[in-house]
């Protein structure tokens, strides 16, 4: 007979095996549903999670569309890691495009080596101020940062909405709602020739270095660490608490608010008013399903970021429908937060009494 | 008898011919990229009617529904160009700088935007339909039905062709009752039954007691239907959702125009078009009239519409005056289609001001 004990502690291998046994399971489960559906099970898999990165090309678009999770993922576990749940990336990554697409503008037609460091700085600090308005409300006035963070999102998305409706639309546009295009010193540099994948990567590759060494090597990881684990520790060992909650927050929203410069200055290359389908939210399965480590992260972005692909390709070919892609992020969300199940308990095989 | 085998040959190669180039023809593939779910009951669902009418040709199609206008749109279209298709369908504004970008690396790919201006390249067409006159219709039942003379309308995003529409029914309206005024308000999004369905309240609210919408979802017939007031269908017909709100819709009948530029492109006679097809073409369509409207008007819709479509009659034809009484377009005239395409001012007669 099978008996359910709880663990003494948290499994170290487990921790890190559930995301792939998540992914597995999300496999099994898209595969019974592609059969349910009356699809090809295997085929549909293939058309889902190998067609679209077969080539080079296909590749490098796997590699665009994980950039800006991955940027989005690794602020967010700086948030997350410390007890503070910052829910409002989206709405940091809109407001970064903004303040940055704004900078872009008045640069319009003007050439020069000087703009394209200006309107990344600008996307940075755009992220970095609209993140500090649930930070400093939670610091100061005790609010709930999910609340405000989330509901923050709307706000950034109505702002972008009049902006580009009215005071910056295009003047030559026929005031449909979007801008003029960028001049291409504002924009950020292909890296191939024929392909889209751009500059932003680097960004996210920095990211990532820099968080693994502020993770593991500094007094602040170390700090984010106990505060994750319990906030009374933190507070009795003496943290500045306020002083860290703000910090992570900012790192997160500028992190958010690179990935929206990323898309505005490399594939898009102008503002308009769906600049990122919800790119913010999806990173927030990609920092849980990359357990918060920097490395994790990576491999969880590129996992979600054939999500999107797959569905794409597999409409294509198979007509399957495009919102199954989302249904297996869901999927790999639920997988993953059920297997956790395993990291408390552990089933234990017990002889039958006679 | 030699003359026999001369004729069988050259009828036999005649034949073998038009078998070949109908094998040819059957071998174009199309392809169209939906912003919405084909089950939204608007603007996707009527593209995908269209697409389905291209089928029924005997063409081959693929879709792709819920293309976000984000950079993801790009993606879409090059995958779409790169596995065989011959003519793709972009079916939304947001598609138009990508649609562009796509159609400079495929050459020898067509590309047909919607409700776009920019053809940059010789394989980019645009189409769009002239739903002003579809609006016109709408008016004349409006200024017709109302009783409280306060007609609403939502509206989407002040853009020309939204302008131009309610200019056009407000005309038609005043022309059947100079009391009426028309009030709007603007949802600012194309489909989200919310928001929508809290513009028509407050529209009723304010006394109106007809609604017309520039939005696709089916919220605000619904609305209508709880409240008792009269509403219009748009882009499908929309009669099944509210029955008795309901007195007509605005049909987008795209499948005329999809069969026809799928054969050209299979008959090799596909060149770079800007289209603006109305009633007249059939890209327009009117369901039919409810019962409630009375027979006269009734009547009098039919002749509108038959005198639309012949042009006759012109959505925009003088005196118009804008809201602070300046001329628009002088008694006689009609207005062209350049004033058309970036009519951004209202006609006397409608509420408040653009927003900007």
């Amino acid at each position: 007979m099978i008996k359910i004990v709880k663990r003494d502690q948290p499994s170290r291998a487990i921790f890190f095996f559930t995301p792939v046994l998540a992914i597995f399971l999300t496999l099994v489960a898209g595969g019974l549903i592609f059969f349910i559906l009356g699809f090809k099970p295997f085929e549909a898999l293939k058309f889902f999670f190998i067609v679209p990165i077969a080539d080079k090309y296909g590749f490098s678009e796997l590699l665009l569309k994980a950039t800006p999770l991955c940027l989005i993922a690794i602020g967010l576990s700086f948030c997350f890691k410390s007890n503070n749940w910052n829910i409002g990336a989206e709405g940091q990554l809109t407001f970064g495009a903004i303040v940055s697409g704004g900078i872009a503008l008045l640069f319009y037609e003007q050439e020069g080596f000087y703009i394209l460091p200006i309107v990344i700085l600008a996307g940075a600090i755009g992220g970095m101020l609209y993140a500090s308005i649930p930070a400093i409300l939670k610091t100061y006035f005790n609010t709930n940062e999910i609340l405000v963070s989330l509901m923050l999102v709307y706000v950034s998305k109505l702002i972008l909405d009049y902006l580009v409706v009215g005071p910056w639309s295009n003047p030559e546009g026929f005031n449909f709602p979007e801008t003029r295009q960028f001049s291409d010193s504002a924009k950020l540099p292909l890296l191939f020739e024929g392909l889209r994948i751009h500059a932003g990567i680097f960004l996210a590759l920095a990211a990532v270095v820099i968080s693994w060494f502020v993770f593991y090597k500094t007094y602040l990881g170390f700090q984010m660490k106990v505060s994750g684990f319990s906030l009374k520790t933190a507070k009795y060992a003496g943290y500045k608490g306020k002083k860290m909650i703000i910090l992570v927050f900012l790192i997160s929203g500028a992190c958010a608010g690179l990935a929206g410069v990323g898309e505005i200055t490399g594939p898009i290359g102008q503002l308009h008013r769906e600049i990122s389908p919800d790119y913010g939210f999806t990173a927030i399965i990609v920092a849980f399903l990359g357990r918060l480590h920097p490395v994790g992260i990576i491999f969880a972005s590129l996992v979600v970021a054939i999500t999107y692909l797959g569905a794409e390709t597999a409409q294509i070919f198979m007509q399957i429908p495009k919102y199954t892609g989302q249904v297996f992020q869901g999927m790999i969300l639920f997988f993953l937060l059920a297997s956790d199940y395993l990291l408390f308990f552990k089933f234990k095989f017990i002889g039958s009494k006679k | 008898m030699h003359k026999f085998f001369i004729r069988f040959f050259v009828s036999s190669l005649v034949l073998l011919f038009t078998f070949t180039v109908a094998a040819i023809a059957k071998d174009v593939k199309a392809a169209f990229v939906y912003i919405g779910p084909t089950g939204d009951h608007g603007w996707t669902y009527q593209h995908d009617v269209g697409r389905k009418a291209v089928e029924a040709a005997g063409f081959k199609t693929t879709y792709v529904e819920g293309v976000p206008e984000s950079a993801d749109a790009e993606r879409v279209l090059r995958q779409l160009a790169n596995s065989g298709h011959d003519v793709i369908f972009t079916t939304s504004f947001g598609y138009m700088n990508p649609t562009n970008k796509v159609a400079k690396e495929f050459p020898n790919v067509k590309f047909e935007h919607a409700t776009g201006y920019k053809r940059e390249h010789p394989n980019v067409s645009t189409y769009a339909a002239r739903f002003y006159e579809g609006r016109t219709i709408l008016g004349t039942i409006a200024g017709t039905m109302t009783k409280s003379n306060v007609i609403g309308y939502v509206a989407s995003f002040p853009i020309p062709e939204v302008i131009r529409g309610i200019n056009s029914f407000t005309l038609a309206a005043q022309k059947v009752n100079p009391n009426i005024k028309t009030k709007i308000v603007w949802a600012f999004t194309w489909y989200d039954p919310g928001k929508e369905a809290e513009a028509a309240k407050a529209l009723i609210d304010q006394g109106a007691d007809v609604i017309a919408q520039h939005t696709d979802s089916t919220a605000i017939v619904q609305i209508a239907e709880k409240a008792g007031v009269y509403a219009f269908g748009q882009a499908s017909d929309m009669d099944k959702f509210a029955p008795k709100a309901v007195l007509t819709s605005v049909e987008n009948n795209w499948g005329p125009y999809y069969v026809d530029r799928v054969k050209a492109v299979a008959n090799g006679t596909w060149s770079q078009k800007d289209t603006w097809h109305g009633i007249g073409d059939g890209m327009v369509v009117i369901s039919d009239l409810d019962s409630q409207m009375p027979a006269d008007l009734r009547s009098k819709v039919k002749k509108l519409q038959a005198d639309l479509a012949s042009g006759k009659v012109h959505s925009f034809t003088g005196p118009i005056y804008d809201q602070k009484g300046n001329l628009m377009v002088a008694e006689g005239k009609t207005a062209d289609d350049g004033m058309l395409a970036g009519m951004m001012t209202y006609v006397k007669g409608v509420e408040g001001d653009i927003p900007k």
